[in-house]
């Protein structure tokens, strides 16, 4: 398939919190050699529930399956695909600069506040930069930081999202599930 | 040992080693004396433990277990789990593991059995600790039987098989995160009975999961009501009689002839339990777009997987059906039945006699499995290995019974067919197990033998000889411009290894023996192998090429 018809979703999967899950859940999309683009996992709201947020480009009817295969484990308790304009996302991107460079280029200071980034450690060596935005802006911020050659590392952490739909679909399907069980 | 006793297990198919002994241990207490509450079969091989359990659970429906040692032991027995996984039949399949502390060590016989079993199993565990061991093997069960059923793996660590505590039972009846019976939406049972009541030309395709549903009367009933003929697929065969009425035949590249096409031309199609695999439906470009598809499953995965529905009933057919036949109408559609006659008569015409009733040269598969399904009681359980074997056996074998076809579909493993017919024969020891299998697949877990001398198991093994590895020698010879590649088989003297066995044995080379032979066979207690041979180069037919159009279905090669 070429990229252009592919489309990037958002999973988002609702877990017990138990060993082999992450597993299992990568496995559907080895299945069908779709590559995933980010991943996050954290505990959610839920106690004793796990949250993994994972984009990947795809097509939906590809995606529909890769969800329908992960929502069938035993211990998942909900899988769901969304297109950016049904989520609140952020990622977080963190720069490792050359101090020095820093103080010599005062154009990298107002980059740096241009784009709404913040500085959250400095030392004669290193000054660590961290912005939280969408994807284009974090990298865009880096591109513009690199042409300074002041960059010494740089990474983007994977995406976060919540849906902007009014119900929370998945607490109140296991309080359904604990009325009938 | 309780908590298996507690899921009502009966039958083990197992073979010891290292890190279960203390399983097999415990377990000699409790087959024999006053302890006794299992049968212990001992297997030559693990694949046949596990191919076996799916026999049993065919038959049975219920779960069937196995046991087994780690490393090897269980590696051996993935082919099982992975045909148990593709053809949804309940399994729990035991396996040692080395004590938790030397997890990751490469210990002796160690295998990260969870790693490499997830992919082919509906849920697989470790039990780290005794106090795990009732809860992990009633959820096993649970899992395994319930909803689309399916194998399920136990990683025993050794630790945990010889640590004391006190028995405290528990029983697994709920899983949050788990819905094996989704609740029926009165919404799509309504629009499908819509368009069952305008459909003028609707077709039925039934699937296994019919059966696993225990459907049978309730399928039977929807059909009559509308009058619906009905495709079955393979594993779906005794799900419908064969002597139904409405039975429209098998589905599939060797499938018959007129329900093939007739899939090309109905106006409703309704798939029961059934998951339209590329074998049922060749090209999937092309497959029953003029149909409005209804599909009944269980798993909410399988809707839209390989055919898009118009209406999807997501739900135990045993609860669907019944609403679905209370909202459709009575119906006649005597003149769309009618329309598969004449394409009946030219499949009879053309393949089914020449197939079954031959008049000269070798015997045929066609006439062997005719003739044994002419003898063979009423509620006989027919038994497969893959290949041409299967294929004409499927096709000629007869369907009166509930439950009464064992055949690997999905994974279409080789050697599926002696070790499952072992099971079956202790699924119903009443029945009559006729098991088909070609010199190859025979072969390919010849081992079992020792477990049928063992068990004096009355399996009738036919073996149809045709020194060739058929169903890929008619393939090579129809699309690799009859290049044989490494599919002419030297065999053994099969009397030979029936005497070792001290197996009852007769072959069959001449059509008048036939029927004396099958007789003889079927009236001799205990096992059996009748060796047919067969003409060389037979073909399979009918048959859609692989990716074609279901109706560019080829009645000749």
């Amino acid at each position: 398939m070429k990229k252009e018809q592919k489309k990037l979703y958002t999973l988002l999967v609702y877990s017990e919190n138990v060993a082999g899950i992450l597993n299992q859940v990568t496995a559907a999309f080895t299945r069908r050699q779709v590559n995933i683009e980010s991943l996050n996992v954290s505990a959610s709201s839920i106690p004793g529930v796990h949250k993994y947020t994972i984009t990947a480009w795809s097509d939906e009817d590809q995606i529909q399956k890769i969800v329908g295969q992960i929502e069938k484990k035993i211990d998942v308790v909900k899988a769901n695909y969304f297109t950016d304009d049904q989520l609140f996302i952020r990622e977080s991107g963190l720069y490792k600069l050359a101090t020095q460079m820093v103080l010599e280029n005062s154009e990298v200071s107002r980059t740096i506040r241009r784009y709404g980034a913040s500085i959250i450690e400095v030392n004669p060596t290193y000054t660590i930069v961290m912005k939280f935005g969408l994807t284009e802006d974090i990298i865009s911020l880096f591109r513009a930081l690199d042409a300074f050659g002041c960059v010494l590392q740089y990474t983007r952490s994977g995406r976060i999202a919540v849906t902007r739909g009014m119900q929370e679909q998945v607490s109140e399907f296991l309080e359904e599930r604990e009325k009938n069980g | 040992m309780r908590a298996l006793q507690a899921e009502g297990v009966k039958t083990i198919f197992g073979y010891p080693g290292g890190a279960i002994m203390p399983v097999y241990d415990a377990l000699f207490d409790y087959t024999r004396g006053e302890k006794k509450c299992f049968d212990h079969i001992l297997v030559r091989h693990e694949q046949g433990a596990t191919h076996a359990a799916e026999g049993y659970a065919r038959v049975s429906g219920q779960v069937g277990v196995a046991l087994v040692t780690s490393g090897p032991g269980v590696t051996n027995c993935l082919t099982g789990i992975a045909d148990a996984m593709m053809d949804s039949t309940p399994i729990v399949v035991i396996a040692g593991q080395v004590p938790i502390g030397a997890l990751g060590t490469d210990a002796f016989q160690e295998v990260d059995l969870v790693g490499v079993s997830q992919p082919i199993s509906k849920w697989s565990y470790q039990i780290r600790h005794a106090e795990d061991v009732s809860w992990a093997v009633s959820r096993a069960f649970y899992i395994a039987r319930t909803g689309r059923p399916g194998p399920v793996v136990l990683d025993f660590a050794k630790n945990a098989q010889t640590e004391e505590i006190d028995y405290n039972p528990q029983k697994v009846n709920f899983i949050r995160s788990y819905v094996p019976y989704p609740k029926l939406e009165a919404e799509a049972v309504k629009k499908a009975a819509e368009l069952i009541n305008t459909a003028k030309k609707p077709l039925a395709l039934v699937g296994q999961g019919v059966e696993l549903g225990n459907a049978q009367s309730e399928l039977r009933a929807f059909l009559e009501k509308a009058d619906i003929p009905a495709g079955r697929t393979m594993l779906g065969l005794s799900a419908l009689p064969s002597d139904h009425p409405l039975n429209a035949g098998m589905l599939g590249m060797h499938g018959n002839y007129a329900v093939n096409l007739k899939e090309q031309e109905c106006d409703v199609l309704i798939a029961i339990g059934m998951r339209f695999s590329d074998r049922v439906t060749g090209n999937l470009k092309t497959y029953a777009k003029q149909a409005k598809i209804i599909h009944l499953d269980i798993d909410r995965s399988e809707i839209d997987k390989n055919v898009k529905t118009d209406v999807a009933i997501v739900a135990d057919c045993k609860e669907s059906l019944p609403a679905l036949t209370s909202l459709i109408n009575k119906a006649d559609h005597k003149e769309w039945r009618d329309s598969f006659k004449p394409l009946d008569e030219k499949e009879r015409e053309k393949v089914i006699e020449p197939a079954i009733h031959p008049k000269e040269g070798p015997l045929l598969m066609g006439e062997v499995v005719n003739a044994v399904a002419k003898q063979a009681p009423d509620d006989a359980i027919l038994v497969t290995d893959v290949g041409q074997n299967q294929l004409f056996a499927t096709r000629y074998f007869k369907y009166l019974h509930k439950r009464s076809i064992c055949t690997s579909g999905g994974l279409g493993t080789m050697g599926y067919g002696m070790p499952a017919a072992i099971g079956a024969t202790f699924a119903a020891p009443q029945r009559t197990v006729c098991c088909f299998m070609g010199d190859g697949g025979f072969q390919m877990c010849i081992e079992e033998l020792g477990t049928i001398m063992e068990q004096k198991c009355p399996v009738k093994m036919i073996v149809m000889n045709n020194h060739y590895l058929g169903n890929v020698r008619q393939w090579q010879d129809m699309f690799w411009m009859r290049r044989k590649s490494f599919t002419k088989m030297m065999n053994p003297d099969y009397e030979q290894i029936a005497k070792g066995y001290g197996i009852s044995y007769q072959a069959v080379t001449e059509r008048e023996k036939l029927v004396a032979a099958i007789r003889d066979m079927l009236t001799t207690d205990g096992p059996y192998i009748l060796e047919c041979a067969i003409l060389e180069e037979d073909n399979v037919l009918p048959m859609t090429p692989p990716g074609m159009d279901v109706d560019k279905m080829m009645l000749e090669v």
